[in-house]
């Protein structure tokens, strides 16, 4: 909010600099965003006093004058009509400047010297008049700046009020926080009225058909208004606040609200139908028409404002365009009312209007200032639109606006909270600088009424923050807590990742993290069928943009588009994993299942295009990396099958990884579509898997083995196989004949091609044979060896390379 | 003879200082010593000398052959070191070419926070605990004491998954959700991904936050102040300069905003903290009663606090990046300078 500190030194004295203020208010929880000192859009304009007046002897609509700031004489030539000696202007000599860009020159105008400018209120934009020239008042003194004599310099700040503060969003509002914090007096302004005898009762009545929702409505009628600009101090005080000056009766309800916090509102009432106001909910269907001009449906339930006939306002947001003031409306009727906040925020939403009034109701108002705005507004608009006020006002009061009376508030606990051995007295003192009521009913012992406008008062805990806002944060001292000590609780799955971390930074992957919203379409790119598990999709009602509609049910999304706008930016060579959630729908009303998965992706050259490698990487480099981490998580049982096969990668370099059994996720090259889809023609290796089962499971416990002292006994077999026999089976042939003596075997060679026959492969075994407490012999050995080498033969029809002829 | 003795020795030496090569040294070795050697032959000359002066003659020759044998076999030793040498030389490599280590990868800078933080109040006795990031309104708004139609809900802008169901707006439903499970004390620690639909230069839709939480008999806002000033100093060095202001959260009463001199400008007033000299690093509170009541602790026994900060906005401040989108576009020449 923002509050012209001029006007807030119409309620109190401010002792300190504007800055001084500022900190003390953001330091008692008035956080001052901003402070911005504010003048007028002229410069060097001055006070002057027309000493003569003649007609310009060359052109009939101009006349000379001769002007004297106290110190100099002028010849002006001006066209104005409604000046005469003596009278008291505004002058812009040569060199001031004025709104619109320009500086004031010495001239010759048909002949005659000018040596300045007389100026209107509108040329110097302090106002809307432009019929001639801004006459001041005789008591100025010549010479003064005229900023300084209209008093037009202010410092405004910028005040961000906590939802918990609506009586603070009101220039009375802060002054009285002002006043808590310095000690000084508040100054309610002072409300006479002068009625007529004509009773408003007579005139008109009110009727509240949902009390629920308008609790309280008044209103005031005034006759004989005329209606035309504000003066000055009420235009300068709306705009210091960021409202436009409208017309007098309509900138005092304004000017109102912003002094007293309670949103009002002025009907013309020759357009009020059947004279009388008739408060209830929106029908079904009901249309109006606001004063900015725009026809809306409103939501049914929408409080409505209405004459006898029609609607004329929707309650507590905003008027309606058919019961407008309008520039020959003479009757006004005033209403000053209290909505219910929650209705109000309800229909302000709906229908997306957040007005000041608005605003305002929502959050809360001063049930007991309704009567005291409606009578200041009354006031003035009788005073500066010439208008009579009827007697009484009309009080429609329905039901009482429940209030918080008598809260208990103990010294003991205000100390068992903030940790301060504040006194007795102090806290009293405290309490009664915000306006409360406060009785000691006890050692220690108090009851408390908060003034009306507090609403957010309501609890003992409440008063604690006020006595040690007020106090002072800062004379709390910082002490460290008395804890008891307690085990620490183990979060598995962050150790998990922490470990996940660790091992990809040191195969060289980097972590990214993309944002957890994807585009639906994405997943068509990847050719995920319709009926795919993943197609269960998380969507987001209220979006930013389609793009980042629904969550990611898979991690892949984010790494292609990392890869997209690296390689794009001249980077091809991408280590990256990203450790976050994937989010897979379950049934309407349930929360969603969140997966916690591990996903990486390689691309480009092995050496990052140094002098190393001149290679790319390929599917075994990231299966290296994945294998890497199951070692290092201490994580066996773990299997890559070619079995099932994701449609986004290449059905012959993509795999499952499985863990004892359960399904982890995948490993392979991107299929070529997809990048292609994507205009990328590198390719690229990926994996994704869901950790949540590992970290269960990581990290399983060492049993020290002992080793042989012996040496072993290598016999090396390269078997010449079927090109679609997988390696892992002939492993498995191997492992299950649990040979005692079979120490190892290793993979030392894989050929295709010339020397052995189309369509197969050599696989190359080395085996490993020792015993752990002899040194085998040969024949023990070669006993084994054999049968292994045989079985391998009989289930995978191999031939042995070397004896292929035998 | 003598002097032809010495004439002998004194060009042998002269040879050998200008032998560069092994054969030379050889051929030197031949020239003098070998069986028709120039000092052989002079030796043999011993009978023409006189008697009494044999002795020293035949002691000067022997004194003569050792010098230049040991000579030459030091230069023939000096030379196979040389040429050993080149062989090296010939080996040598370029010392200053790169390395063929795989490059380290590196931890995201806002995760390198999160591991700072943690570790922080670890320390403290604080476990680290995870909630779900689609929340339902119950445990976002409702049991924080944020009811519907409140107008705090404005203080956070939502995305909606279904009407109550949202993206969590904060890491705040994690409290309610370990203290529905947990009787006091409670000292937990949690960070995540949160929501707000927010989109420029210092708003992105989604953010780290971390939530703290404490509950214990005799909790008091002295104890807030004391650890959040410790953990502050720790991040952001032990001069720091920190000011509690009140603000309001709707779960916590008496609330604070924290606030650091700013780090740039050290209070005189920048554009990073809007002139004021000051920084907002995290929001905290004594634990609001109606908080309590919804996890049915007795607020007359029990107090607490909690707090919550954002991390992008302090490693923003950490590292001195302006704008926090750059930590979601994974760009390798942000990722890899942390």
């Amino acid at each position: 909010m923002l509050v012209s500190l001029k006007w807030l030194k119409d309620y109190v004295d401010i002792p300190m600099k504007p800055e001084t203020l500022a900190e003390r208010l953001t330091m008692s929880g008035l956080e001052v965003d901003s402070i911005k000192e504010i003048s007028p859009p002229f410069n060097g304009v001055v006070i002057a006093k027309i000493i003569s007046l003649k007609p310009h002897p060359n052109a009939d609509k101009l006349s000379l004058c001769v002007v004297t700031d106290g110190s100099k004489k002028y010849s002006i030539v001006c066209g104005a009509k409604n000046i005469k000696p003596g009278d008291i202007v505004p002058l812009a000599r040569v060199g001031a400047t004025i709104p619109g860009g320009y500086t004031i020159k010495s001239a010759v105008l048909r002949g005659e010297p000018s040596e300045g400018m007389l100026c209107s209120e509108a040329e110097l934009e302090i106002g809307n008049d432009a019929s001639g020239i801004l006459q001041l008042p005789h008591s100025v003194k010549l010479g003064t700046p005229l900023e300084k004599a209209l008093d037009l310099l202010d410092t405004v700040f910028d005040i961000s009020v906590t939802p918990n503060r609506p009586d603070c969003l009101s220039v009375i509002g802060v002054a009285r926080e002002v006043s808590a914090l310095t000690g000084k007096k508040i100054k309610m302004p002072k409300i006479k009225l002068k009625e007529t005898s004509e009773n408003i009762k007579s005139l008109t009545a009110v009727k509240i058909l949902d009390p629920d929702l308008c609790p309280r409505y008044t209103a005031r009628m005034i006759k004989n208004v005329k209606i035309g600009p504000s003066p000055i101090w009420i235009k300068t005080r709306l705009e210091a606040a960021g409202m436009r000056a409208i017309n007098n009766v309509v900138d005092i309800t304004n000017f109102v609200m912003l002094e007293m916090g309670q949103p009002l509102h002025a009907f013309d009432f020759r357009f009020l139908e059947k004279e009388r106001i008739i408060v209830r909910k929106s029908k079904k269907n009901e249309e109006f028409v606001s004063l900015d001009g725009k026809s809306r449906k409103l939501p049914q339930d929408t409080l409505l404002i209405c004459d006898g006939v029609k609607p004329v306002a929707i309650g507590g947001i905003m008027g309606g365009l058919n019961s407008e003031v309008k520039n020959d409306t003479q009757t006004i009727l005033l209403e000053s009312a209290n909505f219910n906040p929650v209705s109000i925020r309800r229909s302000a939403r709906k229908l997306a209007m957040s007005t000041d009034a608005a605003f305002r109701f929502e959050r809360g108002i001063d049930p007991e200032g309704v009567i005291r705005a409606l009578n200041r507004a009354a006031q003035l608009i009788a005073e500066f639109s010439g208008g009579n006020i009827c007697k009484d006002y009309i009080d429609e009061y329905p039901q009482k606006i429940w209030s918080v009376k008598n809260i208990k508030l103990r010294l003991e606990r205000v100390r068992k909270i903030t940790g301060t051995e504040i006194k007795a007295a102090e806290v009293i003192k405290i309490l009664r600088s915000l306006g409360m009521a406060i009785i000691m009913t006890g050692e220690g012992k108090f009851t408390v009424n908060p003034p009306s406008f507090r609403l957010d008062l309501t609890r003992e805990i409440d008063l604690i923050e006020e006595i040690v806002r007020i106090y002072g944060y800062d004379k709390v001292p910082a002490t460290f807590p008395n804890i008891s000590v307690t085990e620490l609780s183990v979060n598995r799955h962050l150790d998990l990742e922490n470990n996940i971390r660790k091992v990809m930074n040191g195969l060289g992957f980097n972590e990214i993290i993309n944002y957890s919203f994807i585009s639906p379409l994405s997943l068509d790119n990847l050719l995920l069928p319709a009926d795919d598990e993943r197609r269960n999709l998380v969507r987001i009602k209220n979006p930013l943009t389609e793009e980042q509609s629904v969550m990611r049910p898979m991690m892949l999304i984010g790494l292609l588009d990392t890869l997209k706008k690296n390689i794009n930016n001249g980077c091809t060579n991408l280590k990256i994993f990203e450790l976050g959630r994937s989010f897979i729908q379950r049934q309407e009303g349930k929360l969603p299942v969140e997966n916690n998965m591990l996903a990486a992706l390689l691309s480009g050259n092995k050496g990052e295009d140094l002098w190393h490698f001149k290679a790319n990487v390929d599917f075994y480099d990231l299966k290296g990396c994945l294998e890497n981490l199951f070692f290092d998580l201490k994580l066996k049982n773990i299997k890559f099958s070619s079995s099932i096969s994701e449609p986004f990668l290449h059905p012959g370099k993509s795999c499952t990884v499985f863990y004892d059994n359960n399904k982890l996720g995948y490993l392979g090259e991107v299929h070529p579509f997809v990048l292609k889809k994507e205009n990328l023609k590198n390719t690229a290796y990926v994996f994704e898997i869901n950790i949540d089962i590992l970290a269960k499971n990581f990290g399983e416990r060492i049993y020290y083995q002992d080793f042989s002292k012996f040496p072993a006994i290598v016999r090396d077999v390269a078997f010449v196989v079927s090109r679609d026999i997988e390696v892992d089976y002939m492993l498995d042939i191997v492992s299950s004949l649990k040979e005692y003596f079979l120490e190892n075997v290793v993979i030392f060679d894989i050929y295709e091609g010339k020397g052995i026959p189309y369509n197969t492969k050599s696989v190359g075994l080395r085996f490993f044979y020792r015993a752990f407490d002899r040194t085998l012999t040969d024949a023990e050995a070669n006993n084994v060896h054999e049968k292994i080498v045989r079985n391998i033969v009989a289930l995978t029809k191999a031939k042995i390379r070397g004896e292929e002829n035998q | 003879m003598m002097e032809e003795l010495q004439q002998l020795e004194k060009n042998a030496l002269a040879e050998l200082q200008t032998a560069t090569t092994e054969e030379h040294l050889l051929a030197i070795r031949t020239k003098y010593l070998g069986r028709k050697g120039l000092l052989t032959l002079h030796l043999r000359k011993i009978a023409q000398v006189q008697e009494d002066k044999r002795a020293f003659f035949g002691k000067r020759c022997n004194e003569v052959k050792e010098l230049i044998v040991f000579k030459i076999e030091e230069a023939l030793k000096h030379q196979s070191e040389r040429e050993k040498e080149n062989v090296f030389f010939k080996e040598k490599i370029d010392v200053t070419l790169p390395g063929r280590a795989v490059k380290y990868g590196r931890i995201h800078p806002v995760i390198q926070i999160s591991h700072e933080i943690c570790s922080i109040f670890s320390t403290f006795g604080f476990s680290v605990v995870e909630g779900p990031e689609v929340e339902l309104d119950y445990y976002n708004f409702e049991a924080l004491n944020i009811p519907k139609d409140h107008p705090a809900r404005d203080m956070q802008d939502t995305f909606y998954i279904e009407e109550n169901i949202v993206l969590r707006t904060h890491t705040s439903p994690v409290q309610v959700r370990v203290m529905e499970k947990v009787r006091p004390p409670v000292r937990i620690l949690s960070p995540g991904k949160v929501y707000r639909r927010d989109s420029d230069i210092s708003h992105t839709p989604m953010f780290h936050q971390i939530e703290g939480l404490t509950v214990d008999k005799g909790i008091t806002f002295g104890d807030l102040k004391g650890i959040l000033t410790a953990f502050l100093k720790r991040v952001f060095g032990p001069d720091t300069l920190i000011r509690f202001r009140p603000s309001f959260f709707p779960f916590t009463e008496p609330s604070a905003e924290v606030d650091i001199r700013c780090v740039i400008c050290k209070g005189r007033g920048c554009r990073v903290c809007s002139q004021s000299g000051w920084l907002e690093i995290l929001g905290s509170g004594m634990v609001d009663p109606a908080v309590f009541k919804y996890v049915d602790y007795d607020s007359e026994k029990y107090t607490g606090f909690a707090f919550g900060l954002g991390l992008e906005r302090i490693a923003m401040l950490k590292y001195g990046i302006a704008d926090i989108r750059l930590f979601f576009e994974n760009d390798f020449r942000f990722l890899r300078q942390f």
